[in-house]
C-alpha cells in the first residue's frame, strides 16, 4: 500500500485551512493560530515507486501550488501540531475514488486495485484535549459516515461473499404483539396493516419471504403512498374520505385547465409551455437524511428531485432548481442542543454545500429559494429541493410498457446505500437515529447523474425506450414495483451491477443507491440502448422483463425469492382512519407602547435571520449556467437586492419564459394553518405578478411538512391547511399539479417530543409570454412615484414585528382571493402596458421592509407617508401600518409622466391603491406617520448593512 | 467564403455545452458537440473543424483538481491531434473549466505549464458579474476590437497562480467599472495574480478565460437590463463573432 499526502506549498494560501480556522473560531475556540488541510490518497496494488511518483506528479498534485510526499506508511507527525486524519467509513460512496482510478488508468498504469481517500487536518496553537475533541466532533468528523484514522486503514474492502439462503418469516403464527414487534424499527406498519399482510399470506397458505415483507412495507409506507392524506379523517362532525382527493386534486379537476397535461400521475406535474414544449415541476423534501448527515442528505435530496423531472413523461431536461431550507437559528446555544443533534450552523453549512456542489456540477441553475429559521427546526431541519424540467409536449405523457419489454437499470451501481430510507422517513427522529440510520444515508455522485442525464436524453430522442421512472426512495422495489403494476414483472436480482460483493437479494432489491433510473425498452431496441449508454460510459443492464400476469416475481440465481400479486401490493393497503381535532390556539395579545421612532424596529427586522440577505448562499450556487436566466435572484444597481421570483428562458432563441416562486411562512401556522396556507399561496402568486407575470397560466405545488399525524392536533391543522389550498386555488384559478408530504417531523428527547411548526411550502410555476416585460424590484429613478396596491389591515399576528417584540398575537393575515385575483389581474395588465418600472411584493416585515429593500436595491432614497396608505379597518398606530403583513399587497414604482395613465387605467378601477411616496436622490428612507410627523429616517447604507451583516459568513 | 465549423468538446461533467453552441450558432458557425469518447474512438476528427472549444463544467467532477483528469486524457491520448490542429493555424477556446483543462494539459501556455488555476482566495465557489479590461496589445484573435466587457464568473478554482514569474500573454484583466485593474476583491473575484482573467498563446489563436462570454450574448442576460437602455447583443457575443470570422478566413 502507498500512502500519499498532497498539501498546499508554503507561501500559497490554503483557503480550506482558513475556512476551518474560522469555523473553529465560531465554536468559541480562539486559540488555534493556524489550520491546514491536506489530501490523503491510499493506493493498493502492485506499484513501482517510480509509478507512484508519476501518479503524484502528473495527477494528484498541482505542480505550482501543491507539494506531495509518499511512502508505504504515514510519516511521523509534526510534533507542534494537533493532527487528525479522517476517512470515510467502508462502503460509503466516495466519488473521488472513481476519478482517481480513471486518472491512474489514463496514465497507463493498470495495476492499482483500490483507492481510498482521507483528509488530514493540522491545527497549531494551544488546545486542551477537550477543545480538540470538540473540534473533531463538531466540525471534522460525522461518525455516521466518517471515522478518525487511528490505525492502518483498510484500502480494499474485504471481498465478502454472499451465500444464498432463502429467508422466510414465520408470520402466520404471530399474535398481535409479535406482529408489532416485527414491525417496530423495521417495517413501520401499524397493526391493521400487519394483519392485512398476515391475512394475505394465510390465504396463500405460506409464510412470506423477507423480501416480500420488505416490499410491502416500502410500498405501503407513508413516504410512498401518502396514507394519511388518502385516509379517512374524522374532524368533529366532519368525515373526510381522502383529504388529497377532496381538496388539492379536486380543485385541479374542477378548474379543468386545458394546459394541464399530466397531473398527479407521474413523477412531476406537467403543463403546456408553448404548444411545442411542456414543462414539469416537482419539489421534494429530504429532511431526515439531512438532519443526520447534512452534506450527503441534502446532495442526495437535490439529486433525487432532479431525477423526478428526468423520469417524467418520457424524460425531461432539468432547467432550473429551487431550494427552501428551514433550520434552527445559527446562534442557537450549544449547551441547549439536544443529545445527538448537530448544531444548526453545521447543518446549514452542510446542506448549503451539499445542494450547491451537486446542482452546480449538474449545470442546473439554482435561481430561487428561501431560508427560514425557528428553534423548533433544531432537531428536525427541513430541506426542500425542486426542479423544473423541459420536454417536448409530444413526450409529456407517462409511457406504457408492453408485456415482453425489458426492464433496464441505468446509471450507478448498487451498494448498501440508504437501505430503509423510506421507512426511516416515516418514523420520528430520536437520539438513536444517528446510530440506526447510518445505512440510510447516501453520498451522491453528481457526475454519474450528469452522465446519466446526457445519455438518457439522447436515448429518449432516438425513441429507444417506452417508459421511464426514477429509482428513488425504496430503490428498485418501488420503481419496478410501480412500473409493473399494470402488466406484471419479473426481475433477476443477481444481474444488478454491484459496487461491492456480499449483498443479499433483499439488499439489492431495497438499496437506495443514487443516480439510477429504470427504463422499459422493447426487445427490438434494447441492444441499441445498451450500446448508446456504453458509448458514454454509463452502465445499462437488462435485469428483467415485463409480463402479463400482474405479479411481481423476484428471482435470485434461479430461485424464486418473491412472488406478490400486484393487486394486493398496490391496493391491499387498508384505508387508514384517523381522528383530528382543531382548536384555535390563544396567544397573548401584544401589549407594548408604540415606539416614538421606528428606525430601530426596522433595523431589527431587516437583520432578523429570516429577512436578512441570503447573498452568501446565493453566490455559491451557479445561477447563470444554461444562459437562460432573465431575472436573477440578486437584482438592483449593485446586483445585491432581493428579487421576488426567478425568470428563465428555457429555449434560448424564444422569448417565452418560466417564472418560479415560493410562498412559505410557518409563523402564521402557529395561529391558524388555514391562513398560513392561504398566505403561502397568495405570496407565491404575488411574486409571479411582481416580476411581470400573470395568473393566466400558473400551476402550484404543495409540500406539507408536518408533525406526527397520529396526534389529532397535528392532523387537525393539516386538514385546515389542505382546505385552504382548495379554497384559494379555486378562486385564483391556479391548479395544483403535484405535491408531496413529509409527516412525522418531530424530534423525540427524553422529556418531550419537539414538533416542527406546521410548514407548508407552496411553489408556483408560471408561463410568461414575453420575458422582455419582466420587472425587477429595485427603484429605478429619482422623482418616480411610489404606490401601494392592496389593503392594509391590523394583521400583525405571526408577524416579524410582533416576533421581535416577543409576541405571536392572534390577528393572522387573511386572504380575500376574489379581491386578490382582481387586484393581481389589474396589476399584471398595468405591467404589460409598461406602466410599472419596479414592483415588490409585501411579505415578512410588511411595507417597511419592502420600501427599504426597493430603495437600497436601487441605490435611491424613498419617502413614504403612512397617512396615505389605504386601510381596511381603523389603525391608529404607525408601527402597525408600517409592519402589518396583510396579504395581496405590492409597492409599485411609476414614472410621473405615467401618473394619469396608471391611476385611470380601467382595470385598476375597484382596486385599493394609493400614491404614498416618491423616489428621491438622497439615499435615505424617510417615513411620515399617520399624524404627519416623521417616524423614521435612516440612511440606506445603514439599512443595507443591517440586512447584509447577519449572513456575511 | 469558407464555412466555419466548431467542435464543442463534451466530457462527463461538461455543463455549458448548449449555451456555448448557441453562441457559436448565433455567430454564424456550424456546431457539433462531441463526447471526448467519440474523438478517442476516431468517430469524430478534430481535423474536420476550424474551432475547438472546451466549455465550462466540472469535468469528471473536478475531483483531484479542476479539469485535471480531462487535461491528462487530452494530453496523453489526443496530444498529437491537438498539436496538429494548432500547427494548422486553427483556433482553440477554453472557457472556465476549459481554461483549467488547457492549462493543466500544457496546451496553454505552450510547452510545460508554468502556471495553474488554484482555489479562489475566498475559499468559495462564487457566481458574480465582473468587469474586464482587454489588453489591447495582445495578439488574441478572440478579443480583437474589444476594450472592456461585463461578464459573469462562476467558479471555485479560478485563481491564476504562477510558479516563476514569466511572460504570459495576458488577454483579459479583471477591472472595476472604470477600467482600473487594481480594484481588489470582489472585482478580482478569485485573487488571480496581476488580476489576470484570460490568457492566449503567442499566436493569439489559443485563448482561455475564466469568465463566461456565452452567458452574455443577449441583452436580457445582463443583471441590470431592467434598469438600463435595451441593446441587441451582450458583451460576450463579440468573442464568438471574432472567432467565426477568423475561422472563415482559414
Amino acid at each position: 500500500m502507498f500512502w500519499i499526502e498532497v498539501s498546499v506549498k508554503a507561501g500559497f494560501p490554503d483557503p480550506r485551512g482558513e475556512a476551518l480556522q474560522k469555523d473553529i473560531h465560531d465554536l468559541g475556540i480562539t486559540t488555534v493560530k493556524q489550520a491546514r488541510v491536506s489530501d490523503i490518497y491510499l493506493l493498493e496494488g502492485t506499484l513501482a515507486e517510480a509509478e507512484v511518483g508519476r501518479i503524484c506528479q502528473e495527477l494528484l498534485a498541482d505542480p505550482v501550488v501543491e507539494e506531495y510526499s509518499y511512502g508505504e506508511a504515514p510519516p511521523s507527525q509534526d510534533e507542534h501540531a494537533h493532527v487528525i486524519e479522517v476517512a470515510y467509513n467502508p462502503g460509503v460512496m466516495d466519488p473521488v475514488e472513481e476519478s482517481v482510478r480513471k486518472g491512474i488508468r489514463d496514465l497507463g498504469i493498470a495495476t492499482v486495485d483500490s483507492v481510498r481517500t482521507a483528509k488530514r487536518y493540522f491545527l497549531w496553537g494551544e488546545l486542551s484535549a477537550e477543545a480538540f475533541q470538540t473540534i473533531c466532533d463538531k466540525l471534522l468528523v460525522n461518525s455516521v459516515i466518517q471515522h478518525v484514522v487511528t490505525k492502518r486503514e483498510v484500502v480494499s474492502l474485504p471481498s465478502a461473499t454472499y451465500n444464498f439462503s432463502l429467508e422466510t418469516i414465520d408470520l402466520l403464527r404471530m399474535d398481535d404483539a409479535g406482529l408489532m414487534e416485527l414491525s417496530k424499527n423495521r417495517l413501520w406498519l401499524n397493526l391493521s396493516e400487519m394483519k392485512q399482510i398476515q391475512g394475505y399470506f394465510s390465504r396463500l397458505g405460506r409464510n412470506p419471504t423477507d423480501v416480500e415483507l420488505e416490499t410491502l412495507a416500502q410500498t405501503w409506507s407513508e413516504h410512498c403512498v401518502h396514507k394519511t392524506f388518502k385516509g379517512k379523517i374524522k374532524l368533529g362532525q366532519l368525515t373526510i374520505d381522502n383529504l388529497l382527493k377532496s381538496t388539492i386534486m379536486r380543485v385541479t379537476k374542477e378548474l379543468e385547465k386545458p394546459w394541464c397535461l399530466s397531473v398527479f400521475r407521474d413523477n412531476a406535474g406537467v403543463i403546456d409551455f408553448d404548444g411545442r414544449y411542456a414543462i414539469c415541476f416537482k419539489v421534494e423534501t429530504h429532511n431526515h437524511p439531512s438532519a443526520v448527515e447534512p452534506y450527503g442528505g441534502a446532495a442526495t435530496g437535490i439529486g433525487g428531485v432532479i431525477r423526478d423531472p428526468l423520469g417524467t413523461g418520457l424524460g425531461s431536461k432539468p432547467v432550473l432548481n429551487t431550494d427552501v431550507f428551514c433550520f434552527g437559528p445559527p446562534d442557537f446555544p450549544y449547551e441547549r442542543l439536544p443529545q445527538g443533534v448537530l448544531h444548526p450552523r453545521r447543518i446549514f453549512k452542510g446542506v448549503r454545500a451539499g445542494v450547491a456542489d451537486y446542482a452546480n456540477r449538474l449545470g442546473i441553475p439554482t435561481l430561487n429559494g428561501a431560508i427560514l429559521f425557528d428553534e423548533r427546526y433544531v432537531g428536525n431541519p427541513l430541506v426542500f429541493c425542486g426542479t423544473v424540467g423541459l420536454l417536448p409536449k409530444s413526450m409529456s405523457q407517462r409511457g406504457q410498457q408492453q408485456p415482453g419489454d425489458l426492464v433496464v437499470l441505468v446509471g450507478g451501481s448498487t451498494g448498501r446505500d440508504g437501505i430503509h430510507g423510506v421507512t426511516f422517513a416515516s418514523g420520528e427522529l430520536t437520539k438513536e437515529s444517528e446510530v440506526i440510520s447510518s445505512s440510510s444515508v447516501q453520498i451522491g455522485n453528481p457526475i454519474m447523474e450528469k452522465k446519466l442525464i446526457d445519455v438518457l436524453l439522447k436515448a429518449r430522442d432516438q425513441g429507444l425506450y417506452r417508459r421511464i421512472t426514477d429509482c428513488g426512495g425504496g430503490g428498485l422495489s418501488s420503481a419496478v414495483g410501480e412500473m409493473g403494476e399494470e402488466t406484471g414483472v419479473r426481475v433477476y436480482l443477481e444481474r444488478v451491477p454491484l459496487k461491492y460483493s456480499g449483498l443479499s437479494y433483499t439488499e439489492i432489491w431495497l438499496s437506495e443507491s443514487q443516480e439510477r433510473m429504470v427504463l422499459a425498452a422493447p426487445p427490438g431496441t434494447v441492444d441499441q440502448l445498451v450500446e448508446l449508454f456504453a458509448s458514454e460510459d454509463v452502465e445499462a443492464t437488462v435485469i428483467g422483463e415485463f409480463t402479463d400476469n400482474r405479479r411481481l416475481q423476484l428471482f435470485y440465481e434461479g430461485n424464486l425469492v418473491g412472488d406478490l400479486d400486484m393487486e394486493f401490493l398496490h391496493h391491499g393497503l387498508p384505508q387508514l382512519e384517523r381522528e383530528a381535532v382543531w382548536e384555535p390556539p390563544q396567544h397573548a395579545e401584544p401589549d407594548f407602547p408604540e415606539p416614538p421612532d421606528l428606525r430601530e424596529e426596522l433595523l431589527r427586522i431587516l437583520g432578523s435571520w429570516n429577512v436578512c440577505s441570503k447573498e452568501w448562499v446565493i453566490r455559491q450556487y451557479d445561477h447563470e449556467v444554461q444562459g437562460g436566466n432573465v431575472l436573477k435572484p440578486l437584482v438592483g444597481v449593485n446586483n445585491d437586492g432581493p428579487g421576488d421570483a426567478a425568470i428563465i428562458k428555457p429555449i434560448l432563441d424564444s422569448d417565452m419564459g418560466i417564472i418560479v416562486s415560493n410562498g412559505i411562512n410557518p409563523k402564521y401556522g402557529d395561529i391558524d394553518p388555514y391562513w398560513m396556507a392561504a398566505s403561502a399561496i397568495d405570496e407565491a402568486l404575488r411574486q409571479v405578478v411582481a416580476v411581470g407575470g400573470s395568473l393566466r397560466r400558473v400551476a402550484l405545488l404543495d409540500n406539507f411538512c408536518w408533525g406526527n399525524p397520529e396526534k389529532p392536533d397535528r392532523l387537525g391543522g393539516l386538514v385546515r391547511a389542505a382546505q385552504a389550498c382548495y379554497d384559494m386555488a379555486l378562486a385564483y384559478e391556479t391548479p395544483f399539479i403535484s405535491g408531496k408530504d413529509s409527516l412525522y417531523n418531530e424530534y423525540e428527547t427524553e422529556k418531550e417530543s419537539i414538533c416542527i411548526p406546521p410548514t407548508l411550502l407552496i411553489s408556483a410555476v408560471a408561463v410568461m409570454e414575453h420575458v422582455e416585460r419582466a420587472v425587477s424590484m429595485d427603484c429605478k429613478q429619482e422623482g418616480d412615484l411610489i404606490y401601494i396596491i392592496g389593503t392594509t389591515y391590523n394583521e400583525l399576528g405571526g408577524s416579524h414585528y410582533y416576533g421581535t417584540q416577543g409576541y405571536v398575537g392572534n390577528n393572522v393575515p387573511r386572504v380575500d382571493p376574489k379581491k386578490g385575483k382582481r387586484l393581481m389581474d389589474a396589476l399584471s395588465a398595468a405591467t404589460a402596458k409598461g406602466l410599472v418600472k419596479a414592483c415588490h411584493d409585501l411579505s415578512e416585515g410588511g411595507l417597511g421592509i419592502a420600501a427599504a429593500e426597493m430603495a437600497f436595491a436601487g441605490g435611491l432614497g424613498m419617502v413614504i407617508h403612512l397617512a396615505k396608505v389605504p386601510l381596511g379597518e381603523p389603525i391608529n398606530r404607525d408601527d402597525f401600518v408600517l409592519f402589518s403583513e396583510s396579504n395581496t399587497r405590492f409597492l409599485v414604482e411609476v414614472a410621473p409622466e405615467d401618473k394619469q395613465r396608471f391611476e385611470k387605467f380601467e382595470k385598476m378601477a375597484g382596486v385599493d391603491f394609493a400614491a404614498i411616496g416618491e423616489v428621491r436622490n438622497d439615499k435615505r428612507l424617510e417615513v411620515y406617520g399617520l399624524r404627519g410627523a416623521q417616524v423614521l429616517s435612516a440612511p440606506l447604507a445603514e439599512l443595507k448593512e443591517a440586512w447584509q451583516k447577519p449572513l456575511r459568513w | 467564403m469558407a464555412k466555419a465549423k466548431t467542435l464543442i468538446l463534451r466530457a462527463p461533467g461538461t455543463n455549458c455545452d448548449r449555451e456555448t453552441a448557441f453562441a457559436f450558432e448565433q455567430a454564424g458557425s456550424q456546431v457539433d458537440a462531441a463526447h471526448v469518447n467519440e474523438l478517442l474512438r476516431r468517430e469524430k476528427l478534430l481535423s474536420d473543424y476550424q474551432i475547438m472549444v472546451i466549455p465550462g463544467g466540472f469535468t469528471y467532477g473536478d475531483d483531484i483538481s479542476a479539469g485535471k483528469i480531462l487535461a491528462n486524457e487530452l494530453r496523453l491520448k489526443l496530444g498529437e491531434e491537438i498539436r496538429r490542429f494548432v500547427a494548422d493555424g486553427r483556433l482553440i477556446l477554453g472557457i472556465c473549466n476549459g481554461f483549467q483543462v488547457l492549462v493543466k494539459a500544457g496546451i496553454l501556455p505552450e510547452l510545460s505549464s508554468p502556471l495553474t488555476l488554484a482555489g479562489n482566495d475566498s475559499g468559495r465557489f462564487e457566481c458574480r458579474w465582473v468587469y474586464l479590461s482587454a489588453n489591447e496589445t495582445s495578439p488574441c484573435i478572440f478579443t480583437r476590437g474589444i476594450s472592456t466587457m461585463y461578464l459573469p464568473v462562476a467558479h471555485g478554482e479560478g485563481k491564476v497562480a504562477v510558479a516563476e514569474p514569466g511572460i504570459l500573454n495576458v488577454a483579459l484583466y479583471y477591472a472595476d467599472e472604470t477600467g482600473n485593474i487594481q480594484a481588489g476583491y470582489p472585482y478580482n473575484p478569485n485573487g488571480s495574480i496581476d488580476n489576470i482573467a484570460g490568457i492566449c498563446d503567442a499566436s493569439g489563436r489559443i485563448f482561455a478565460l475564466m469568465p463566461h462570454p456565452e452567458r452574455f450574448v443577449r441583452w436580457s442576460q445582463h443583471p441590470r437590463w431592467t434598469r438600463e437602455p435595451w441593446k441587441e447583443y451582450g458583451d460576450g457575443f463579440r468573442i464568438f463573432l471574432n472567432a467565426v470570422a477568423w475561422a472563415k478566413s482559414i
